[in-house]
């Protein structure tokens, strides 16, 4: 139908004043169904995991979250994710400790510094980062940097800072510095990228006011952008965290396996993420594969508090600036 | 820190060399902190290539992998590459419709609070590991009846689904609403504005959203290892088998004792980083133009 045709069409009808049309109603419904749907999905994700985790939820209990035990073999079962945990918890934090300066770094030299000609250039490079896949890093990981880490981080670290437990005597090459590493290389694209975007939100009679003061370039950063940023650095920071808690492929490849709580980071170890991954051969018994499931399951809890806590501020802090997603630069 | 410092003691001129040079120093850092970035992924692009260069020719995009060879025959993986091709495939025609679908639901008819809701969920979704939505696929559909292609790209399309929602949420924002206002005021129905004339606008912007959906989910291992993992070596385009896949099959060789399968995993590794990169980097630049139509600017 041609516009003409379709004017000619209401000039003809006397106007009826609110009606739903047929069309409409379809594709609402289509489309709203598609939305319904991919809301249902997050709900089914965890009901399914519960389901599958049943078997060794009801033997183990929430005792299965602060055991340390994972033997396989059939007679002698017993499962617990302690000591994977431990290892979520000091890969992903330490990751985030080595990312953060360096992201907020390339973020402000993005914002503030960069000459016109590279910044975009840089940008995109950076942002490219973000898109190598995992199971490449990790591969590069094994063959590149866990022998340069091995031979030459390793040692000058332990010989200088040794009298801290963490880093005890050079290991194998897979470690869990070599997965904190990998991660840190990992999320730093992407809080990057965040912390980019929110910087170049900040009002820029602020910044020009502050600089007008007299500041220096870094006290206008620190005075005004940073503050102005707090809280979308705080979700971009957490959101690098959940990413760093859910990398499986990269992290099994390098870190060597174990189910133990080493003080030394030179040491090999597992996380939540790369037990799942490492064992996807192996489910010999229904007991073994639903204390995966589980594994799973407090994964997936530790991600959506994490997401929830990130995506929470996010929304706070567009609220507080008037800023509205998609809007833009 | 707190803005209000600006006006206190910091600013003194007696110290103002010293404030000069903590902001050289952070000016440095801050240049330093970019090439480091840049330097990682140059050095990542360059440690991939150089090993996987040797190792490059076509018999790895046609010949299949002979289990257990002794001999030096060439192998290739090709099954991988065929297995990739099926499963991304596949996924897309999953995620695209319904990914499209709840934007256009999202941006064109929610309410606020509902668009509100939603979206946050889509944002919730986009953070749940990959290596999870495996285990959820596993669980619902694998346990009982075993591994099939089909249910590896239904993990792969839910990886996707809140990639193409979100990209193609910022560009139906992108489209003016003086468009929307002009065909609606032409008596021309909701559904038809949105499906001849918001959509159209918008479909350039769609489509780089979408290869960069494709580019990110063809890279992932975490969600196949439960769905389409255990295969043969044989070329097969059948999604109803197991199919192999070029990152699981990356993983496997990655994990091997034998050097030659290190070279073959360098190898497939550098195809797989040249698709991703020349993805990325060219839906990056289309979308940039892009926008700047799309918007009418």
């Amino acid at each position: 139908m041609s516009s003409a045709d379709a004017t000619a069409d209401a000039a003809r009808r006397p106007f009826t004043g609110r009606r739903v049309r047929f069309g409409d109603l379809v594709l609402q419904l289509v489309a709203g169904a598609a939305a319904l749907g991919a809301t249902v999905l997050v709900g089914l994700i965890a009901w399914e995991l519960v389901h599958g985790a049943r078997p060794a939820l009801s033997k183990y209990g929430l005792g299965f979250v602060t055991r340390i035990a994972w033997n396989p073999v059939l007679g002698h079962e017993l499962y617990g994710a302690g000591s994977f945990i431990f290892g979520t918890a000091i890969t992903s934090a330490f990751a985030l400790l080595l990312a953060a300066p360096l992201a907020l770094g390339a973020a402000l030299f993005l914002t503030e510094l960069s000459p016109q000609v590279i910044k975009a250039p840089v940008t995109a490079l950076v942002e490219t980062l973000a898109a190598v896949p995992s199971v490449l890093i990790g591969l590069w990981g094994i063959y590149v940097l866990g022998p340069i880490l091995r031979d030459h981080v390793e040692p000058a670290l332990h010989s200088t800072l040794g009298f801290i437990p963490i880093f005890g005597e050079p290991g194998a090459g897979s470690s869990i510095f070599t997965a904190i590493v990998v991660l840190a290389i990992m999320i730093l694209p992407i809080v990057a990228s965040i912390s980019r975007e929110l910087f170049l939100g900040v009002p820029h009679e602020l910044k020009e006011g502050a600089l007008a003061l007299g500041t220096t370039r870094w006290e206008m950063v620190r005075g005004v952008v940073f503050p102005y940023a707090r809280g979308g650095i705080a979700a971009a920071l957490i959101l690098g965290l959940g990413r760093a808690m859910g990398e499986a492929i990269a992290v099994t490849q390098v870190i060597g396996g174990g189910v133990f709580i080493h003080w030394s980071i030179f040491d090999g170890g597992d996380t939540l993420a790369s037990k799942i991954a490492a064992s996807y051969q192996g489910a010999t018994s229904q007991l073994f594969s639903s204390s995966l499931i589980y594994l799973g399951l407090i994964l997936l809890v530790m991600s959506l508090l994490a997401n929830i806590a990130a995506q929470w501020i996010v929304r706070r802090v567009a609220r507080k600036h008037g800023v509205t997603r998609g809007g833009h630069a | 820190m707190s803005a209000h410092d600006l006006t206190g003691p910091n600013l003194r001129l007696d110290r103002l060399p010293r404030r000069r040079r903590v902001n050289r120093l952070m000016e440095v850092l801050a240049w330093l902190s970019a090439s480091v970035a840049i330097a990682i992924l140059g050095i990542l692009v360059f440690s991939v290539a150089r090993r996987g260069w040797s190792e490059l020719n076509l018999g790895l995009l046609t010949k299949a992998p002979i289990p257990f060879s002794l001999t030096n025959a060439p192998q290739g993986l090709a099954n991988a590459f065929a297995g990739s091709l099926v499963i991304v495939g596949i996924a897309a025609l999953m995620a695209l419709p319904i990914g499209i679908l709840v934007a256009v639901y999202l941006n064109e008819f929610a309410p606020p609070s509902i668009r509100n809701g939603i979206g946050l969920v889509i944002d919730i979704l986009a953070g749940v590991p990959a290596i999870v939505i495996g285990i959820f696929v596993f669980v619902l559909l694998v346990v009982g009846s075993g591994q099939n292609a089909l249910k590896g790209s239904v993990a792969l399309g839910i990886l996707m689904l809140p990639f193409v929602a979100r990209a193609t949420i910022e560009v139906l924002t992108l489209v003016p609403n003086s468009l929307r206002e002009a065909s609606l005021g032409l008596g021309i129905p909701q559904w038809r504005t949105t499906l001849s004339i918001v959509l159209p606008r918008a479909i350039g912007g769609i489509v780089t959203g979408t290869v960069l959906a494709v580019a990110r989910v063809a890279g992932e291992t975490a969600p196949l290892l439960f769905t389409s993992s255990l295969v043969g070596p044989q070329i097969n385009w059948n999604p109803l088998q197991p199919l192999q896949t070029i990152p699981v099959a990356i993983f496997e060789l990655s994990e091997s004792p034998d050097p030659k399968d290190h070279a073959r995993a360098w190898a497939a590794g550098f195809v797989l980083l040249l698709f991703i990169l020349f993805a990325s980097l060219t839906s990056r630049w289309l979308a940039t133009r892009n926008a700047r139509r799309i918007a009418g600017r």
